[in-house]
């Protein structure tokens, strides 16, 4: 017993907290933003010499400079916020859904092709309903093979699911020889850019209200299912532990293919409002890694789809604004990528302050950050 | 004996939230002595030996090894206190043997040598009289040989205080004498010994202090040899409660379930249920007994449809107003839903109660729900019913919790018990299996359980009791059926039969088995 030490309390301990105060939890996430913003804006004027408040403006500017931007923004918020609806019953099931990205190309790809096919000869609006529900059949499919795989062979999704991705890339690179439009750019190129056949039409005025009509009915469609609904409540009970499923009679095989055919469902509308609502192209960039991205806009809010909202606009914010940066300034990407990295894990970091709290020596207890 | 004074704890504080575990605590740990620590479910006696081993860190108060403080911030600091402390459940690696799992995490100079352990691990069995064999891989053992290796591992790595939370739990009687037989052996080496319990005839066994702790209060200590079960009850209690359990003559009992050769393999095609046949009464608690693992989770399951069965099993179920020479209905075959949807209603408190009864991210409504939900209007469920469900089990059982929506996973093991069988027994249940009803319940909750149990016993249900604790088993049920090995080795009368008729049917098939 020689080691033993001195009577002297650690410098720093953890304890799980109790429970927060919502406002207290919210203060804590406001100091860390504040606290990003410090921080990056150290390592801007560290590194570049840069006013950082004229940074910050000008990413602000990226995302919300005039109008035309704004709606940008809200469009791409959109279908982000399109995908991580589509996820979150998924991995409230915990059933690791990898696949959003192959799922939305799918759905871009039936999209795309009826509107070329169909632009000219079906009106529009009976053409937008047709390409939805090929879209969801088709994101359905995509969602549902890994999912019968693993309620029958018990096959592992997180893989599975990843490389229904790639043949989905293979499958979106094909499609796009095959339409490519003019000949020898290897693009599609605007489809019925004269027309505007199979295109989201304007409504009150603005080219991207109905992307959002359809995804905020959708993120409260979501909210009352998961929270409410019968299939809901199976999900949660799935997703906490199967055996209790089980228990109680509940057919997990029948709810892990539901509930993913839904999942691969609305993650492949997700890809009819990229194309027919935004690009009015398909690509192999048309998914964009948003599949991979709307994963921590899922998990973040914690499959509240409205806190999802929140989250999707923080990250194409960034995104917009990291763009704009790196023009304005001339800067490199990375350096834009840095300043998002700060502040996203900021952001990140405050969830540990809430759920923990870190008590000193002295035994006073370290308000978090 | 010269006892000098191992460990003092000195107004030791522990909260975990709100929930103050326990409450300025002073004890003294004395070398060449076992002291039992003795106090209900939830009393704070795991916490307060926790702090010791360092898994957990006390808010206030201050320890002392031999007369000097010190600080136990980790496992490592209690090792290097000579603490060592065997926890209820093992930490052991599978795959590994004996002797690796046992050298595991030291840090010695050198080159890995196995040969010296193993010797030091004989002589260390020798001078206290365990028996292991090092080169044993875990997977292999009995769950009485993984308390052994736990035991020497401590040893080994030099331990003189050691503290055993709730060793005998796991243990069959015959099994639990030769461990106390141990402890009496390390005792005479100048060892310190705690061991946590709450079956007061160990207490009585083996101890020569108790030590008594009351909702996270040290109540007093005494000699063993100066008390009596009834004494150290009303100090744990704080109040006397008459150890009998009220058990009514069965009330004309009448064939519900009737098992006929069940077997079971489990995924890894051992067989848990060997040929298993039996009649549940309805009017009529059927206590279960056995060694932990000898085929009453699978038994349960089984009825539950939760079981593949093999060919030639029946299970069948007889209604309450069965007239003469109605067939009843044949239960093999059918999914958990088909059972209650052919209007069985079985109730079921599955042994892990987490992972499989209850929804642990769920609060007591949400979990309350999981037996309704499908009653419902339309595609939504009804949170009304549930709601009402949840405030009545709190308030009668007593189940101490935020609010209703507060996440079970959060409760303590207790409060989680009572949920469960709180909704099982709300269900008007015709067949109620529950499997360790009480485990993890303080006495009183323990006889509310009972005489819930006892009630729907009187209402005409056929009560199923899995139970580890044989004198709770010979008061309060009215036939015991012993497991052995996944067979049926008896079935006894619980009001002529004696604790160790059924300690010895417990064991009798393995040792035949052993000796053929």
């Amino acid at each position: 017993m020689s080691s033993v030490k001195q009577h002297k309390e650690p410098l720093l301990r953890i304890a799980k907290r109790d429970g927060i105060s919502r406002s207290k939890a919210y203060a804590i996430r406001i100091v860390a933003v504040i606290l990003s913003l410090v921080i990056s804006g150290i390592f801007i004027f560290a590194v570049t010499k840069l006013n950082p408040i004229q940074v910050y403006e000008a990413m602000f500017n990226g995302a919300f400079g005039s109008s035309r931007r704004s709606w940008v923004t809200i469009r791409d918020t959109m279908t982000l916020l399109c995908i991580g609806v589509g996820l979150a019953p998924a991995f409230k099931m915990k059933f690791w859904n990898i696949g959003a990205e192959g799922q939305v190309l799918i759905g871009g790809i039936m999209t795309a092709g009826l509107m070329r096919a169909y632009g000219n000869s079906i009106p529009t609006p009976v053409l937008l309903v047709i390409m939805a529900a090929a879209s969801l059949l088709g994101g359905c499919v995509w969602g549902v093979i890994p999912a019968a795989f693993k309620a029958k062979w018990n096959t592992n999704e997180t893989l599975f699911t990843l490389m229904m991705n790639y043949v989905a890339i293979q499958l979106t690179s094909y499609c796009v020889a095959l339409w490519e439009n003019p000949f020898g750019s290897n693009t599609v190129g605007q489809i019925n850019q004269q027309t505007k056949g199979g295109w989201f039409p304007a409504l009150f005025g603005q080219t991207y209200a109905l992307n959002v009509i359809i995804v905020l009915a959708l993120t409260i469609g979501m909210f009352l299912y998961l929270k409410y609904s019968k299939q809901g409540y199976e999900i949660t009970v799935v997703g906490d532990s199967e055996n209790t499923a089980r228990y109680a009679g509940i057919n997990v095989k029948k709810v892990t293919i539901r509930t993913m055919a839904i999942s691969g469902a609305i993650c492949g509308l997700a890809g009819f409002i990229a194309v027919a609502g935004a690009s009015h192209t398909i690509s192999t960039s048309t998914a964009g890694g948003r599949g991979f991205t709307a994963i921590i806009v899922a998990w973040l809010a914690q499959f509240n789809t409205f806190v999802m909202v929140l989250i999707s606009l923080l990250l194409v914010f960034l995104q917009k604004g990291a763009i704009q940066i790196a023009s304005q300034f001339n800067l490199n990407d990375y350096a834009s990528n840095v300043i998002t990295g700060i502040i996203l894990f900021f952001i990140l970091g405050s969830e540990f302050f809430i759920n923990y709290r870190v008590i000193l020596r002295s035994g006073k207890e370290g308000e978090a950050k | 004996m010269e006892q000098t004074i191992a460990i003092q704890l000195k107004n030791i504080t522990k909260r975990f939230g709100k929930v103050v575990a326990n409450d300025s605590i002073s004890l003294e740990i004395r070398r060449g002595e076992i002291l039992s620590l003795l106090g209900e479910n939830g009393s704070g006696k795991t916490t307060l030996m926790n702090m010791l081993a360092g898994i957990y860190f006390p808010d206030e108060g201050e320890i002392l090894v031999n007369g000097s403080p010190v600080t136990i911030a980790s496992p490592k600091d209690a090792f290097a206190c000579g603490i060592g402390m065997i926890h209820q459940h093992f930490k052991l690696v599978d795959v590994f043997t004996a002797a690796e799992n046992i050298v595991l995490g030291l840090e010695d100079e050198g080159k890995l040598d196995l040969k010296a352990a193993s010797a030091k691990i004989v002589d260390i069995c020798q001078k206290y009289g365990f028996s292991i064999d090092p080169s044993k891989k875990v997977y292999d053992m009995s769950v009485s040989e993984k308390q052994t290796v736990e035991i020497v591992k401590v040893l080994y790595r030099g331990a003189d205080i050691l503290i055993l939370d709730e060793p005998t739990a796991v243990l069959t009687p015959q099994e639990t004498d030769r461990l106390f037989d141990v402890m009496r052996n390390m005792k005479a080496d100048g060892k310190a010994l705690v061991i946590i319990t709450h079956k007061l005839h160990e207490v009585m066994d083996v101890s020569d202090r108790v030590a008594v702790l009351r909702k996270g209060q040290y109540i007093g200590d005494v000699a063993t040899k100066d008390t009596s079960p009834q004494k150290l009850t009303d100090m744990m209690v704080g109040h006397a409660v008459t150890l009998n359990i009220d058990r009514p003559e069965p009330k004309d009992p009448t064939p519900r379930l009737t098992v006929e050769n069940l077997t079971v393999y489990d995924a890894m095609g051992v067989k848990r249920l060997d040929d298993v046949s039996f009649t549940a009464m309805g009017g009529e608690i059927l206590g279960i007994a056995g060694i932990a693992g000898s085929g009453q989770k699978e038994l349960l399951e089984a009825i539950a449809g939760l079981q593949p069965l093999r060919p030639g099993a029946s299970i069948h179920y007889r209604p309450k107003e069965t007239l003469e020479g109605d067939a009843g209905i044949e239960l093999v075959g059918k999914t958990p839903l088909q059972i209650k949807q052919a209007g069985v209603s079985l109730a079921f408190v599955p042994e892990d109660r987490l992972g499989m009864g209850l929804v642990g991210s769920l609060g007591m409504t949400g979990n309350m729900l999981l037996r309704s939900y499908r009653n419902g209007f339309g595609v939504f469920t009804d949170r009304k019913a549930p709601k009402k469900l949840a405030e009545d089990v709190m308030g009668r059982l007593e189940v101490v919790t935020p609010s209703v929506n507060f996440p079970v996973r959060r409760l303590s093991g207790g409060n989680v018990q009572k949920v469960l069988v709180g909704r099982e027994i709300a269900q008007q249940p015709s067949v109620l299996m529950t499997a360790y009803a009480v485990r993890g319940l303080d006495i009183n909750t323990s006889y509310t359980i009972y005489n819930l149990l006892t009630e729907q016993k009187m209402q005409g249900v056929a009560v199923i009791y899995v139970g580890e604790d044989l004198d709770v088993l010979l008061e309060l049920c009215d036939r015991i059926l012993v497991l052995c090995g996944g067979q049926v080795s008896g079935i006894v009368d619980a009001r002529t039969t004696t604790k160790e008729e059924v300690g010895l049917l417990m064991t009798r098939f393995k040792k035949e088995a052993a000796e053929g």
